[in-house]
């Protein structure tokens, strides 16, 4: 289709398994994207952000992108309070740069309220896709610390959304990946942190159980999350390493703010190097390394407790050319430790392991978001090199337990979302006419396309009730 | 954050919602400089200023104008005055790519990109020279191109423009040699920014305004008169400025 826009290939998300061609637009004001919109004719619009979402939720083939890094301004910042307003496109990356770290009336410092597990990624990004971190159990996911936002709508309005102000918009745009306007900039409530050191420990775990019981005993360590080795089978099956941290008091001690990678991935390797061998080998030194005592404390900067992975830039091309897939599921508490198991079992009878596997409670904190992911149960997160119809044979498989155990999966992650899965696993999309509402018309129709309903006529909108668990 | 509020340098930046001005005015706003910004979009420019003053900035003054507009200039000088006194360095980044394709057919194009890339700029430095006089010290600092090293046919109304630019830069350096004034040239390569939306990016020799920034700020404190950025272009430039036109004829790029 011709367009006013620039033509790109290089919009991509993070897993690089699909290359499409996009119209781009990156306006550099709120009335510059006003005036985007307006010119789209009949493209479909999706917002983008730093593409750091996995699966395919971040791109809109054939249709426009509206990128947010020219919206990346801070606006506001009040110390006495920790609420920052902020243009849409602005990173975490650049917030933990500029007001994290600020002194806050109580003696301690501002920091984010929700850390993923990169900081590359945007403040809309965060929201539209409701991000949680390893403090989830007590903070909840990322929407809870949104205090307003300002959305454009596709007629060209401009509206301020908060819990008390257009509520249903609020409610559909927080983990509702984009589609319903372009978020132009946000009000955030950061926390108060007595300090950017965290005290850390490492714990060797022999199976679930093991996992299951290090997470009870944990109630002190806000941040907790636990590596598996999904290579493991038998008895060893869901042995793994427990980490657990915690902002260490009575530390006047700065943090550096991290800067960009040392370290960056510069080309694609002609093959991936993340094989079943230097799987086995990463695996067992993980697990072993931490000593005969299976227990490890530090003291850390930040960026080392919630960026690991942060210090290689553009680390996704290490699973070579054909890019990967990324998996994560959350399934509810009482049926978890049997529903984990089995996935692990699958996982580990199909050879196919995954070089980075997750595990992580979650808490029951709500989010404000219709459609976010996160519920109170345990997460699992995997990532597979992409292997095409055996990869994606093995991640039915894996939908349908974590289906069968009432759990969910994250639309943010989880690639070409077929048929009604994610709708049958987004929590409040039955419950009444809010998201409908939030939709508008060409964020609509990439709606549409997202889900991959089958065709219908145009306009019709009794779509999303059909879906049924 | 541990240079936070330590250099409260005085900056005056005229064009100062071009994508380079904004990543540069970022850094000096860390280190706690004092403002007077000058970009034709008021509503940006509020944007802009708010967020130079949450990164640390002192006191940010704006003032709307159109800086090929002559008559902007008493007023616009007399509100810097009033904001800074004296500058200590006077950034000057405006200006218009365009689409050369049309503009070389079309004489009220051709115009439009000389006046504002070229006549805009030296008239604007000429009526801070009494200042920089006055004050016996402080630094222009000029966004040229690597497009005013040598005509080509794929830019050279842009690349006369700017290498006019250049050359009356250079003249200002004769003057100003032996004093305590810089005069500082910056000719950046391709910038991925809004200005070059239409052309299709991602090769090795784009760069990021974030790169060009850092460039511009290291240049300015070591008093450097011109700079290249990123640095290969120092060198392609070489190369390019001493073929002979045969060759060059040759070539198209």
């Amino acid at each position: 289709m011709v367009s006013v826009f620039a033509e790109s290939r290089a919009h991509r998300a993070w897993g690089r398994v699909h290359r499409f061609v996009h119209h781009v637009a990156r306006p550099t004001s709120p009335a510059a994207a006003r005036t985007v919109l307006a010119r789209r004719g009949q493209l479909a619009v999706l917002p983008y952000g730093l593409g750091r979402s996995y699966g395919d939720s971040c791109l809109n083939p054939g249709g426009l992108l509206v990128e947010t890094r020219g919206l990346d301004r801070l606006l506001a910042f009040e110390p006495a309070t920790g609420v920052l307003r902020c243009e849409a496109g602005v990173t975490l990356a650049d917030l933990l740069g500029t007001v994290v770290g600020r002194p806050a009336p109580d003696g301690g410092v501002w920091f984010l309220p929700v850390s993923p597990g990169t900081r590359f990624l945007t403040v809309g990004g965060a929201i539209a896709n409701d991000v949680h971190g390893k403090n989830h159990e007590r903070a909840g996911s990322f929407g809870r610390h949104v205090r307003a936002f300002g959305l454009l709508r596709s007629d060209g309005r401009i509206l301020r959304c908060a819990p008390e102000e257009n509520a249903e918009l609020f409610a559909a745009t927080i983990g509702g990946l984009g589609l319903t306007g372009l978020i132009l900039e946000a009000e955030l409530q950061l926390v108060s942190v007595p300090s950017l050191r965290l005290e850390t420990e490492d714990i060797r775990f022999a199976d679930l159980e093991g996992f299951y019981r290090l997470a009870a005993e944990s109630k002190d360590w806000p941040y907790t999350v636990a590596w598996v080795d999904c290579l493991a089978r038998g008895r060893a099956l869901g042995r793994g390493v427990f980490s657990r941290a915690r902002h260490l008091r009575g530390s006047r001690e700065g943090v550096r703010p991290p800067g960009p990678p040392r370290l960056s991935i510069p080309l694609d390797p002609p093959c991936s190097p993340l094989n079943p061998w230097s799987l086995r080998l990463f695996n067992a030194l993980l697990f072993h390394r931490l000593g005969p005592r299976g227990r490890r404390s530090a003291i850390r900067p930040y960026p080392a407790v919630f960026y690991p992975l942060d210090a290689i830039g553009a680390w996704n091309r290490l699973y070579g050319p054909r890019g990967f897939w990324q998996y994560q599921c959350v399934v509810p508490s009482d049926r978890a430790p049997r529903a984990i198991a089995r996935l692990l079992e699958t996982i580990a009878g199909s050879a196919a392991g995954s070089f980075l596997a997750v595990l992580k409670t979650m808490g029951d904190v709500p989010s404000p978001g219709l459609l976010s992911f996160p519920m109170a149960g345990t997460t699992l997160a995997l990532d597979f090199p992409n292997r095409g119809a055996a990869t994606s044979e093995l991640l039915a498989r894996l939908d349908r337990i974590v289906l069968e155990a009432g759990g969910r999966l994250y639309p943010a992650i989880r690639p070409g979302t077929g048929g009604c899965r994610p709708m049958s696993s987004a929590p409040a999309i039955r419950t009444g006419n809010a998201s409908r509402s939030g939709s508008t018309r060409p964020f609509l129709r990439r709606f549409g396309d997202a889900w991959r309903e089958p065709k219908r006529p145009r306009g019709s909108r009794g779509r999303r009730e059909r879906a049924r668990p | 954050m541990s240079e936070r509020g330590r250099d409260p340098r005085r900056i005056a930046i005229f064009g100062a919602s071009s994508a380079i001005a904004e990543a540069t005015a970022r850094l000096w706003a860390v280190r706690g400089a004092h403002f007077f910004l000058v970009a034709r979009d008021a509503d940006r420019l509020g944007r802009i200023a708010a967020d130079l003053e949450v990164r640390g900035a002192g006191a940010v003054a704006t003032f709307t104008a159109d800086l090929d507009d002559a008559a902007v200039l008493g007023p616009m000088l007399a509100a810097m005055d009033a904001a800074l006194e004296t500058p200590d360095v006077v950034l000057v980044t405006f200006g218009t790519l365009g689409d050369q394709a049309a503009i070389a057919r079309d004489p009220e194009a051709v115009r439009r990109t000389l006046v504002t890339n070229f006549v805009s700029p030296a008239v604007l430095l000429t009526a801070l020279l009494p200042r920089l006089e006055a004050a016996g010290r402080g630094c222009l600092a000029v966004i040229t191109s690597v497009a005013g090293d040598r005509g080509r046919a794929a830019n050279y109304v842009y690349g006369a423009a700017k290498g006019g630019l250049s050359t009356f830069l250079e003249g200002l350096r004769h003057r100003f040699a032996g004093t305590a004034v810089a005069v500082l040239d910056i000719r950046p390569g391709p910038v991925d920014t809004p200005m070059t939306a239409h052309f299709h990016k991602g090769g090795p020799l784009w760069a990021t305004p974030e790169t060009v920034a850092g460039d511009i700020e290291r240049a300015i404190d070591r008093r450097r008169s011109l700079l290249y950025t990123p640095w290969f272009w120092r060198w392609i430039m070489l190369v390019i400025r001493l073929l002979p036109e045969p060759i060059f004829h040759r070539l198209r790029f």
